[in-house]
């Protein structure tokens, strides 16, 4: 039988306030354990919640660049369950009436199409602490920094029907929450987090199956790998002829297999009320008219402005445009060489990025700046370096080593592109090489590159490869 | 709605709170009785009639994004029945 | 010195009659004295009121004193105060001991007020008798067989014997005014919002309202005075303009309607209390008022409504009490799960546990909609009654409870009977009003309450009514004679 697959993704992106949610206390990662964690986010008696406005506004950003209607009036509730991470027996969530109602993401799919994702909801909520496991004494340690950090829970449809979209939906998703600046998107440190929920269906039944909502899928990678294995594992087991029952799994990295947690989900009855300690958020035109006018350009309308007004092959848009900062760096270097942004383009995605990649290094901490590079772009343009030197410039720019015009003159880079020289240079291997003539014109045309080496050997290199080759067509044909 | 046993201890549950074996019987009662009381509602006629979550009609004010908790957690641990390396203590949590 | 007013006390210091460390000294002599019969107090804190005393008495040689600086004054322990144990009545708070005050406290504290100590209470507020406390019951100054009312019951006690001249308390049911009635005295219950809830530890979020116990109306307008507004660390605080509530006493009632709830006097209601309260309407016709009779046709369902309300909000406010960051745990956790059912069942008494029940199953999932939403539905109906009331009325009135102070056990093990002793009370609560009690008459040496309501934030009308009708009356001059 021929399966589909039906994946919704719930993303919680973690908010890039200063302060909590609904508490002044910091949300900086890494702090000393409950050093972040005030009376209101220990859950003390008496303690009352007051909402964080730079939350509500980030939200409201997320919704409008969405395409969202954003809900004039939202509830928060409690979401009632006892664990020892979550101080109050309640996280303060909104179920009924979240601030962000549908919209949609335009994702990139690897054959080159769009696909339009629906986005039901996203709700504002607060984040829960950590339990740590290593032993005190067999008991688990209780750090409440996270708690009450603000979460925008992002839940999409059904709408993704392999891991791969899956995963190109939610590298949208990071670069869309890192363009607006409303969260970090530092997956490793839990800003940035995906559950899954994963259905497989006969092709053609209009039906969904049974799902299985996967957790801890903490990078693409394990998006990718953990998805995959839960189809395979789904229909290998309605093939068997077993059924999937609806449940939590949890993903395990290390053995890249999901594991039951044994319906432990299933016997919560959150008992969701409206929170009596808030009151219904606003948000009136006023409000989304400010936000409205701090939103960046977004992702997709940046993209086809590379496109028409760098003249960038959509490939090169795409990835150009893929984080805000590298679309940054890449629009500075082409404000410096406004008529090389193809040039500039091939930079920035190739030798640039390589060498990012390769030292673990993101846009914004490269030890090559913009204008370092446009000026190597406009060396190259100009004719002063070949591409082989500028590689060499290129090296000596990342390890520190001086500007560009200082480098190229101290490597001797700089190509001889006065004619008159290169004319005589040319001439004095043409008349050494008389076999060679005659075989050319003869019509043995792929001679040219023959002449061509034997003029870079005689200018060691620094000859400027298109102009020698102008000359010695223009002088082999005479 | 009479409640029985079951009932009992599933709520119990949900509440986390343990019943003693002899308690059951008698919560069951009082509870089924209180629950009896509250199901007056029922005859009131709330068709069109909106729920009702707040005394006054108000909308949440906002705090500015701002620092202003400073926290010593000392005081809070030595509020806490168990505690180490700044933690709070509390038997294994299995995942 | 324990006889007089906080109005006259004020006087007193100011003119140098008495100093606070007298009258605070005199008054926390008075507590070890008698408070071994009333059981009104939880915690003493002599020490440290000692103290205040003596840094008041230091202001106003300075110059710098308040009206209130230096007037002694008792805290229901659900308000969180700095450094001194708060326990809510209850084992799972009883070494609980927070870092800071709650801002009531904090507001007293900063009008120069001395707190002698930490009033008794129910436990969590979750009663109407004040025998629910972990720390034993309350027993009534005018008759020590009795119960003083609850939830506030020790505030309340504490100023009929004359501990101090005022007490704060909290009402989300009734838990002031009934206690006021029930003990002689006057209790106010702001409209909800007026007065911050932030560290009072929260039983009913959305009905819980903290206010005042006094000797007089008068007394109950200046220390509201420095209570009362808004405050940003609780979101339902409302950002209004607090009046001068003592300049609004002395206005005549000429003209004024007052309505009389017809509903609240029917059956059920305790005849010489009816017959107290008849008198009690007359004297407000005296003084120029208009009366007529009004109806709250939906009255009926509080009961039930706020049944399903106040346990529901209960349930999720004390998840909190798990064990983990303060208050009770249990010995030896086998794990987890044991940790929070023992904890949670050792730290709680019978009440609170039957509340919690209730409200959990309320909120639970397929009874949801038929019990909570329900109730929120009926709450809109009751308090569009009492909107069309308003719009015939100015102030309306009824019993602050339908009979006198009942005898300590008496409903103690039948919770449906307890909760009927909160049906003149807690429509109140659901509207989120302002309620008053004073005393308002006596039977057979017990006194009776008469409850005035008013529109949302019309404090200072409902202090002026009952300041005019303590002018012409001389209830709340009563003193219990074993307290005198």
């Amino acid at each position: 039988m021929e399966w589909e697959t039906v994946i919704g993704l719930e993303v919680h992106a973690q908010l890039a306030t200063q302060s909590k949610i609904f508490s002044g206390a910091a949300t900086r990662y890494g702090a000393e354990p409950n050093t972040q964690a005030c009376a209101i986010d220990l859950g003390y008696p008496g303690m009352l919640p007051v909402l964080n406005a730079g939350a509500v506004r980030m939200a409201v950003k997320f919704g409008l660049a969405i395409e969202a209607e954003i809900a004039p009036r939202s509830v928060f509730a409690r979401k009632n369950y006892f664990y020892p991470d979550l101080p109050k027996g309640y996280q303060i969530s909104q179920f009924e009436l979240p601030i962000v109602g549908r919209g949609h993401l335009d994702v990139a799919l690897d054959d080159g199409s769009i696909k339009r994702v629906g986005i039901t909801r996203a709700h504002l909520e607060e984040d829960a602490g950590k339990s740590l496991h290593e032993s005190f004494h067999g008991q688990s340690g209780i750090d409440l920094n996270r708690a009450g950090t603000p979460l925008l829970e992002i839940v999409s449809e059904p709408d993704l029907r392999s891991a791969r979209e899956a995963v190109a939906y939610m590298k949208k998703l990071h670069a869309l929450v890192r363009y607006l600046e409303i969260c970090d998107g530092n997956m490793q440190e839990g800003s940035f987090r995906c559950d899954a929920n994963v259905s497989v269906r006969p092709v053609g039944q209009a039906q969904f199956g049974t799902r299985a909502e996967l957790k801890n899928l903490n990078s693409f990678r394990f998006v990718e790998r953990a998805i995959n294995y839960e189809i395979e594992r789904q229909i290998a087991l309605i093939e068997g002829g077993g059924t999937v029952v609806q449940e939590t799994r949890l993903y395990d990295p290390a053995r890249n297999e999901t594991r039951s947690m044994r319906g432990k989900e299933e016997a919560n009855d959150y008992r969701y009320f409206p929170d009596p300690d808030l009151l219904p958020v606003t948000v009136d035109e006023a409000l989304r008219n400010a936000v409205r006018a701090e939103l960046p350009e977004l992702p997709d309308a940046r993209r086809a402005r590379f496109q028409a007004e760098y003249g960038l092959p959509a490939y090169d848009a795409a990835v150009l445009t893929a984080s805000r900062e590298l679309a940054d760096y890449y629009e500075a270097v082409v404000a410096a060489v406004p008529d090389e942004s193809k040039l500039a383009a091939n930079w920035v995605m190739g030798d640039l990025a390589g060498a990012l990649n390769k030292a673990g290094l993101e846009i914004t901490e490269s030890p090559v700046d913009a204008s370092a590079l446009a000026q190597l772009v406009r060396r190259i343009a100009d004719g002063t370096i070949s591409g082989r030197g500028a590689k060499t410039v290129f090296e000596g720019l990342w390890a520190g080593e001086g500007e560009v015009d200082a480098l190229i003159d101290a490597r001797g880079l700089r190509q001889i592109s006065d004619t008159g020289a290169l004319e005589a240079i040319c001439e004095e291997v043409i008349a050494a090489n008389p076999q060679q003539l005659a075989q050319y014109r003869a019509g043995k045309d792929k001679l040219l590159g023959f002449f061509v080496g034997q003029v870079m050997k005689a200018t060691g290199g620094s000859a400027n490869p298109q102009e020698v080759n102008r000359l010695l067509r223009a002088k082999l044909q005479a | 709605m009479a409640l029985d046993a079951d009932d009992v201890h599933a709520i119990a549950h949900l509440a986390r709170l343990a019943l003693d074996a002899g308690q059951v019987g008698v919560l069951a009662g009082e509870l089924s009785q209180t629950l009896g009381l509250l199901e007056q509602i029922n005859a009131a006629d709330t068709a069109g009639v909106a729920p009702m979550a707040h005394p006054l009609d108000m909308t949440q004010r906002l705090r500015a994004d701002e620092v202003t908790e400073q926290v010593d957690r000392e005081a809070f641990l030595a509020q806490a029945p168990a505690s180490e390396a700044g933690l709070f203590l509390v038997p294994r949590v299995l995942d | 010195m324990h006889d007089l007013t906080l109005a006259e006390l004020a006087e007193a210091l100011a003119s140098r009659a008495c100093s606070s460390e007298e009258l605070t000294t005199h008054l926390l002599a008075r507590i070890e004295q008698h408070d071994g019969e009333l059981n009104s107090l939880i915690t003493v804190d002599a020490d440290n009121a000692l103290a205040a005393a003596r840094q008041a008495d230091a202001e106003r040689s300075a110059g710098r004193a308040g009206r209130l600086t230096g007037v002694p004054l008792i805290h229901k322990d659900i308000f969180l105060t700095a450094g001194v144990r708060t326990s809510c009545g209850s084992r799972m708070l009883k070494n609980f001991v927070p870092p800071f005050d709650a801002t009531v406290v904090e507001r007293c504290r900063q009008a120069g007020m001395v707190m002698l100590g930490k009033a008794n209470m129910d436990e969590f507020a979750m009663g109407s008798s004040n025998e629910t406390s972990y720390f034993g019951p309350v027993r009534n100054p005018w008759d020590l067989t009795r119960v003083p009312g609850g939830s506030s019951g020790g505030s309340a006690a504490a100023v009929a014997a004359g501990f101090a001249p005022v007490a704060t308390g909290t009402d989300t049911g009734g838990s002031i005014r009934q206690p006021a009635a029930l003990c002689g005295i006057t209790g106010l219950k702001p409209t909800y919002g007026r007065v911050s809830r932030f560290g009072m530890i929260a039983f009913a979020s959305s009905l819980d309202q903290a206010g005042v116990f006094a000797r007089s109306a008068e007394d109950a307008a200046l220390l509201l005075q420095a209570m009362a507004g808004f405050d940003p660390r609780d979101s339902t605080s409302a950002e209004l303009a607090v009046p001068d509530y003592a300049a609004a006493l002395t206005q005549p009632l000429a003209g004024l309607r007052i309505g009389v709830v017809d509903e609240f006097f029917g059956e059920g209601l305790d005849a010489g209390v009816a017959g107290a309260l008849e008198a009690a309407i007359g004297v407000l016709q005296g003084l120029g008022a208009e009366v007529t009779r009004v109806h709250l046709p939906q009255l009926g369902l509080s009961v039930p409504t706020y049944y399903v309300i106040a346990p529901a909000e209960a349930s999720s406010n004390l998840s909190r009490f798990d064990g983990v960051r303060y208050g009770y745990r249990c010995e030896a956790p086998k794990d987890l799960e044991d940790l929070y059912k023992r904890s949670r069942s050792e730290g709680f008494g019978a009440e609170v546990k039957r509340r919690i029940m209730i409200g959990t199953y309320v909120l639970s999932a397929g009874y949801y909609d038929a019990y909570y939403l329900k109730a929120q539905r009926c709450r809109r109906l009751i308090t569009d009654d009492f909107r069309r009331a308003f719009e015939q009325v100015d102030v309306l009135v009824a019993p602050s409870a339908p009979e006198v102070a009942f005898r300590l056990g008496e409903k103690a093990d039948d919770p449906l009977k307890m909760y009927l002793s909160d049906i003149n009370t807690i429509a109140v609560n659901l509207a989120g009003l302002p309620g008053i009690s004073v005393p308002a008459g006596q039977i057979q040496g017990l006194p009776v309450g008469l409850q005035l309501i008013g529109r949302h934030f019309e404090e200072a009308r409902l202090l002026n009514v009952a300041h005019q009708f303590q002018r012409e009356t001389d209830w709340h001059r009563q003193r219990p004679a074993r307290f005198a």
